[in-house]
């Protein structure tokens, strides 16, 4: 594999949590993003899911530099943002773009399709004035919308294509890696299969990094090269997508795999089903450990001191267990 | 004689941009203990058939234009709204998608869970509150002697789903409508609340009615499937036959788009255009701007949902004329 485009070294997010009205006090930290290292290759579609609450979005908004990271280094190309000025961070971000959830939610309802799609492209001065018209018409129609809607506001659009804008706006500025936090959670089957085609399609096309978060697994096997799989702020399993999915290393991971609905009633209704206990404990107060121990059904003793690490757990595979050979 | 028996609902919205036909001639029958499944895209009209059954669609702008819903010998539909009331809550209870704005966040749980017991019966708070603890118990909420008198957000998002399902159990209802009960929920607390749903019923022996727009919890749950596109149900089949030998264009479209049943790389078949606007008459099949299959015939008729086979019904002229 080629140099990778993005690396994160042992990267943490820390939020600090106070109380008290007059006199505040810091009361606790929730680690929400908690010691990742990854790597994303040119043209790779990276898959990372979890729970809610695991970190997967605040991840995505620190690789962004949305939020401060508190340790760790995040480099693109080479250069380490988490040590950029403001100035680096926003030539950074011409290569480095984000599509959000909620397509009712990310596009300002007051700005047309053409300004919206045109803001960036004045904002670090790509085109000339005179060629942004047919730039953004060029960028609607690569993401399969009519150049003729431009004039068009957001609630003129379906849900569906309402993301397509998103997805164009982050593509303005060609941009190398783009991260998208569960670009189709919020929308219909038959819709989201057009948006996956799409997104798919363009890291083809131009040879784009994609970081693709989403909870849904069958979504992310579909998409994805690699799976990285979250619990509490830590990656708990790492390896080629359709490996992961089929053959699940870590506990977490299994059960998650075995959660998920199939839509053929004679599988599902006689396959063996790891039903988890409970909820994901919370960040302010993690276990001890393994965070995944209270909720494991193969924990011991030793689960409940030992932090596992990252550890080889076959071909291209990584896994947190410390009972990986045993399990 | 079935325990609900739908016929002909119609509910539309009378707003200022037109008349926006939600529900379109739906007739479906609920046997005693059965699992129904609704299944549809956001706007087939799954939801407002619930909301039209339980009462709640708001009127205006809402209007029931047709049709009976009989249980137990009362319409649904047209009774007194005294008479609805005894019903609702006590026979026929309902629980929502979102769990985190279903519950009163002002109230604390044991009062919230005890409220349809003393509107329905005569019982003592006491009473009340006993059968409120042991039902938490048995929808699994942990300690929950202690987490009675809590108040809504110091629960999960899936420890409030359970205790919406405790307080529309409470009653011991005939019928339970869940409108997509796990939407919001992670896939490992909508696997804990798919098992606990699937072990009260046979306890209970309720019939349930299940909306959602995911296959996959359809797959494992019900016995029966009904798919609705644009406010009408284009097919129904038990889910076995639904799954293996779908018949509608649409079905056969939603199931070939679901992404976990195709092979890596290969491009996911995806069903083109959207669905149709509501607001507009539709003349013919609503779904033939999007199938494959269209002929003048279908732009010109109204399918009917009529039975193709023993166990399956679907409204696709093509279908019924079996070309297809």
């Amino acid at each position: 594999m080629t140099s990778p485009i993005l690396r994160l070294n042992d990267v943490k997010t820390h939020f600090p949590v106070d109380s008290g009205f007059l006199t505040r006090k810091r009361t606790g930290t929730v680690k929400a993003v908690d010691g990742v290292s990854l790597t994303v290759a040119r043209g790779e579609v990276l898959g990372l899911v979890g729970e809610s609450g695991c970190g997967k979005s605040t991840l995505a908004r620190t690789i962004l530099q949305l939020v401060p990271t508190t340790a760790g280094t995040v480099i693109l190309e080479g250069k380490n943002l988490t040590s950029a000025t403001a100035g680096e961070i926003l030539t950074a971000r011409r290569d480095l773009q984000m599509v959000f959830q909620d397509p009712f939610a990310s596009l300002n309802p007051r700005l047309t399709v053409y300004a919206t799609l045109a803001e960036p492209l004045l904002v670090h001065r790509v085109v000339t004035a005179g060629q942004v018209r047919a730039r953004v018409a060029q960028l609607m129609e690569k993401v399969g919308l009519s150049p003729q809607f431009m004039e068009k506001y957001p609630h003129e659009f379906s849900g569906g294509q309402r993301q397509r804008i998103a997805i164009a706006r982050a593509l303005a500025l060609e941009p190398k890696v783009i991260v998208a936090d569960e670009p189709v959670s919020a929308l219909d089957v038959s819709i989201q299969a057009q948006i996956l085609n799409l997104l798919a399609k363009l890291c083809r096309e131009m040879n784009l990094a994609l970081i693709f978060i989403a909870h849904d697994l069958s979504v992310v096997k579909h998409i994805s090269d690699r799976i990285a799989v979250m619990y509490l702020g830590k990656i708990v399993e790492l390896g080629p997508a359709a490996d992961v999915i089929e053959r699940p290393r870590h506990p977490y991971t299994r059960a998650l795999v075995s959660a998920i609905p199939t839509p053929d009633p004679d599988r599902e209704r006689t396959k063996k089903r790891l039903v988890l206990a409970g909820d994901l404990p919370s960040p302010l107060n993690p276990p001890s450990g393994c965070a995944f121990h209270p909720r494991c059904p193969y924990a011991q003793t030793k689960c409940q001191t030992i932090v596992p690490p990252l550890i080889p757990a076959g071909p291209n595979r990584e896994a947190a267990c410390i009972r990986l050979d045993e399990i | 004689m079935p325990l609900l028996e739908v016929t002909d609902l119609r509910t539309s919205f009378h707003t200022r941009s037109g008349v926006y036909r939600a529900v379109d001639g739906v007739s479906f029958s609920l046997e005693k203990g059965e699992t129904l499944g609704l299944v549809g895209e956001s706007g087939s009209g799954k939801s407002v058939t619930c909301y039209s059954l339980m009462g709640l669609v708001p009127q205006p702008p809402g209007r029931i234009e047709s049709g009976r819903a009989m249980f137990d010998g009362i319409d649904l539909l047209h009774c007194p709204a005294a008479q609805l009331r005894a019903i609702r809550g006590k026979r026929i209870a309902m629980i929502f998608q979102d769990p985190m704005t279903s519950l009163n966040p002002y109230l604390r749980i044991s009062e919230q869970l005890i409220e349809p017991l003393l509107i329905h019966q005569k019982i003592s708070k006491a009473d009340a509150l006993a059968r409120g603890l042991a039902m938490l118990e048995a929808v699994g909420i942990n300690d929950a002697a202690n987490r009675l008198h809590s108040y809504p957000h110091e629960f999960s998002g899936g420890m409030r789903q359970r205790v919406m399902i405790a307080m529309a159990l409470i009653t011991r209802p005939e019928i339970l409508i869940a409108d997509e009960p796990t939407t919001a929920l992670d896939v490992t607390v909508q696997a804990q609340i798919l098992e606990l749903i699937k072990n009260l019923q046979s306890e209970l022996g309720m019939a349930v009615i299940f909306v959602t727009h995911d296959l996959g919890v359809v797959s494992g749950l019900c016995d029966r499937v009904q798919v609705m596109y644009a406010g009408r149900i284009v097919e129904t089949a038990d889910t076995r036959t639904l799954f293996h030998s779908p018949r509608h264009p649409y079905t056969r479209a939603l199931q070939r788009s679901i992404p976990s049943l195709q092979p890596k790389g290969r491009e996911l078949y995806t069903i083109p255009g959207l669905p149709p606007d509501l607001s507009n008459p539709i003349a013919g099949c609503a779904f033939v701007p999007r199938c494959e299959y269209a002929t003048d015939l279908c732009r010109a008729t109204d399918p009917r949902l009529l039975p193709v086979d023993p166990t399956q019904a679907t409204a696709c002229l093509r279908v019924q004329a079996g070309e297809l």
